[in-house]
């Protein structure tokens, strides 16, 4: 699990230095999902049954890193959705998503 | 600007399919109270069964079908969600307290009533048209 | 346990969803905004004089038990932020009515608005580490739809950078928390304080904390991290400009100011002098980037982030009187800095620019206003009767006696400086020859100032009343420097 929390850091990374807005978009994506991985991992993995009520199992696994997880894919899956609307627009703006070209000038 | 009709098989099949993904997504949302599912999952879901018939169909014939404004959609939601958090309040319990009894019924038998499923109604809601939102607009962009 | 503390992020939230069905109507929209505010102004005052009088108010969500439930403290540190929200909102809701495009107004500025002053009421409230994190999500999309609202070109771009920075954040608050689960078992903020005193894991601890100090650096402007900041400002129309200076960045302080007392107070010469480190250097970047701009906003944009190592000084020294200091700062910075906004946006309005070159004589034509102007920016420069030099004042004696010299120095240099650039401004846009147009002269700004005029009020009422004030902000650091008290009416509950 570590390691692919690691590679996910790794290839998001690599996507936000690129020079496309999409990749950056991807990019940033990816890390969300590392880092929702981390949280995952960080918490411990344990086998047990859902903490339900009308269970006969005594071993539960915890609820609450799905419970934040779920939180925080919701929350990436909102922004993702809005800077893609945002990086169509820019798109359509300047009619180039490479951010060299979108840099700007210190005084206009 | 012509448009090009879809393949007559991803026509007919998509009639049958998106029912039934629709159909999937409330029994996702029911099964939520304690299984797996839930409001969100069984919005997105829904949500998809729709852009199904997007996909499938032009937007123009949709929106003649299905003559609602999803932008609305999204704070009556977000009104069902935070409004059942008020019932806390009325018993004089902190918000978003939730309540939950067992009725028996002829034919059904016993069944559970929680506020919890009123919560979970506007998250189910506010995800389904969201997402519709999103996709549909920028989709929907020449 | 106490549902008044619910009614600050609730009601804004509703009415936000509310209003989006009343998009169409510009006035029923604006009835609404304004009654709205205003029970939200009231129901802050009634909390705060609830806490002040009864002690930390906490409410447990759900009706969950203590340290597993979702609590909303209410301290007094949170009211006087909510308080500062809701008039910093009320005022600014003002402004809007007089400047916002109608277009704009009927493509969902108000909801975004009363959602924007709901995530932050939440981030004050909130006593769980990952609904801070929720809240500051919330906060931040609607920040993002008002930064790009309207969609000019400039904003689309300086926007997508804003947007690709918070999100970066963002996704380090998430590796935080999980680092936080991973060595306490915890979310609850108070929980959490409690268990980093019983571990005793410094090592950890210590990573952990620089990470979250990261994350609320990238929000709050802090010196490596501020480059995103005078540029989204300067893009969208000046009262959503203003409402980001006054609550935006100071969530990120506040957050700081928490986590900083609360959880990680184990090792205070290790955590706390990097932030006063920190604090020096934001101060003496952020002013030398408003001496070099010439654009109104700019400047104002560049102040804010100078300003924001003023507030974290006070955290950094850790007494007492530095921590109100610190607190006094923040909440005169919010009022004044959003008065200054709202002054660009009025000269804006007259002379159809903010390069302060192209300005000028102003004080000839529009007196009233220059006035006003002089009044609040001597006041962010820290002139004595006003708010700006009780805020300084505090934070440089206790800097003095604990011997922070450096950065008190720096301080004083950056006082000096900010005072520069403030009669810069003047100097240009105020006096010397008219450039604007006979035209442009008599545009009436008398709305405009009625709107703004509240914020010069405030400002020379704080420091008029900075006694009692300080007496009631130093109660709120020694209770923020005893963390035992927060927590252990937290775990109570």
């Amino acid at each position: 699990m570590s390691i692919v929390v690691g590679v996910s850091f790794m290839v998001g990374t690599y996507l936000i230095m690129a020079r496309s807005l999409l990749s950056v978009v991807i990019g940033l994506n990816m890390l969300a999902h590392g880092s929702h991985l981390l949280l995952l991992t960080m918490a411990g993995l344990k086998t047990g049954a859902p903490p339900l009520l009308d269970r006969p199992e005594t071993a539960f696994s915890d609820p609450l890193p799905q419970a934040l997880i779920l939180t925080a894919i919701v929350i990436s899956f909102g922004i993702t959705a809005f800077t893609i609307a945002i990086a169509y627009r820019t798109y359509k703006v300047y009619q180039t998503d490479d951010l060299e070209q979108l840099r700007g000038s210190p005084d206009e | 600007m012509k448009w090009k009709t879809n393949n007559l098989l991803f026509i007919h099949v998509t009639r049958i399919v998106a029912f039934l993904i629709l159909t999937f997504s409330i029994y996702l949302f029911f099964a939520g109270h304690d299984d797996p599912g839930g409001g969100f999952i069984g919005g997105l879901m829904t949500a998809c069964s729709v852009l199904l018939l997007y996909l499938t169909f032009d937007k123009r014939k949709i929106d003649e079908m299905l003559p609602i404004n999803y932008v609305y959609l999204i704070p009556a939601g977000l009104l069902i969600a935070f409004g059942t958090g008020f019932l806390g309040i009325l018993f004089a319990d902190p918000y978003l307290t939730q309540y939950f009894d067992y009725f028996t019924l002829p034919w059904i038998g016993e069944f559970e009533l929680a506020t919890a499923v009123l919560f979970d109604v506007g998250i189910y809601l506010g995800v389904a048209a969201s997402a519709l939102v999103i996709i549909v607009t920028i989709a929907g962009d020449e | 346990m106490n549902n008044l503390i619910i009614l600050p992020i609730v009601i804004p939230a509703i009415i936000g969803a509310l209003l989006v069905f009343f998009a169409k109507s510009q006035k029923i929209q604006r009835f609404i905004s304004v009654i709205t505010m205003t029970a939200i102004l009231f129901v802050s005052i009634w909390l705060s004089i609830d806490v002040y009088q009864n002690g930390i108010q906490v409410i447990a969500l759900g009706d969950w038990p203590m340290p597993f439930g979702i609590p909303l403290v209410a301290d007094m540190f949170a009211t006087v932020m909510i308080l500062l929200s809701s008039v910093v909102g009320i005022f600014c809701l003002f402004f809007a009515f007089r400047t916002i495009h109608p277009n704009r107004e009927r493509f969902y500025f108000y909801p975004f608005y009363f959602f924007l002053i709901a995530g932050v009421n939440g981030t004050f409230l909130t006593g769980d580490l990952f609904n801070l994190f929720v809240f500051f999500e919330v906060t931040l999309i609607a920040s993002y739809i008002l930064i790009v609202h309207g969609s000019t070109a400039f904003q689309l771009r300086e926007s997508f950078k804003y947007l690709a920075m918070n999100v970066f954040a963002s996704m380090f608050f998430v590796v935080g928390v999980a680092y936080i689960y991973a060595t306490t078992g915890t979310m609850n903020i108070a929980h959490i304080g409690l268990r980093v005193e019983e571990l005793g894991q410094e090592g950890v601890l210590n990573v952990v904390a620089i990470v979250l100090l990261f994350v609320f650096a990238m929000k709050g402007a802090l010196f490596p991290l501020y480059f995103w900041l005078p540029r989204s400002y300067t893009g969208p129309p000046a009262v959503v400009s203003a409402l980001f200076v006054g609550l935006l960045t100071k969530i990120g302080i506040y957050a700081i100011i928490r986590v900083f007392t609360v959880i990680f107070n184990h090792e205070i010469s290790f955590t706390h002098n990097i932030i006063l480190i920190l604090a020096g250097l934001t101060m003496l970047v952020g002013v030398l980037g408003a001496v070099a701009k010439y654009d109104f906003k700019s400047i104002l944009a560049y102040h804010s982030v100078s300003q924001v190592g003023y507030m974290v000084m006070g955290l950094g020294i850790f007494t007492p009187l530095a921590l109100a200091g610190a607190i006094y700062f923040m909440v005169h910075h919010s009022i004044v800095k959003a008065g200054l906004f709202l002054f660009s946006g009025v000269a804006e309005k007259i002379t159809g620019t903010t390069d302060i070159k192209q300005m000028g004589g102003l004080l000839k034509t529009h007196p009233a206003f220059s006035w006003l102007f002089f009044v609040t920016a001597m006041s962010l420069a820290g002139i004595p009767p006003l708010a700006g030099f009780f805020g300084k004042f505090t934070l440089i004696v206790p800097g003095l006696s604990e011997g922070h010299y450096v950065v008190v120095a720096v301080s004083l240099i950056v006082g000096l400086l900010t005072l520069f650039s403030m009669m810069k401004i003047f100097s240009y846009s105020f006096w010397g020859r008219q450039k604007h147009s006979a035209s442009q002269a008599k545009i009436k700004t008398r709305d405009l100032l009625v709107a703004i005029s509240p914020f010069v009020v405030t400002t020379i009422a704080m420091g008029l009343a900075a006694e009692p004030i300080f007496s009631y902000f130093l109660d709120m650091a020694h209770e923020l420097l005893d963390p035992s008290i927060y927590i252990e009416s937290v775990l109570e509950e």
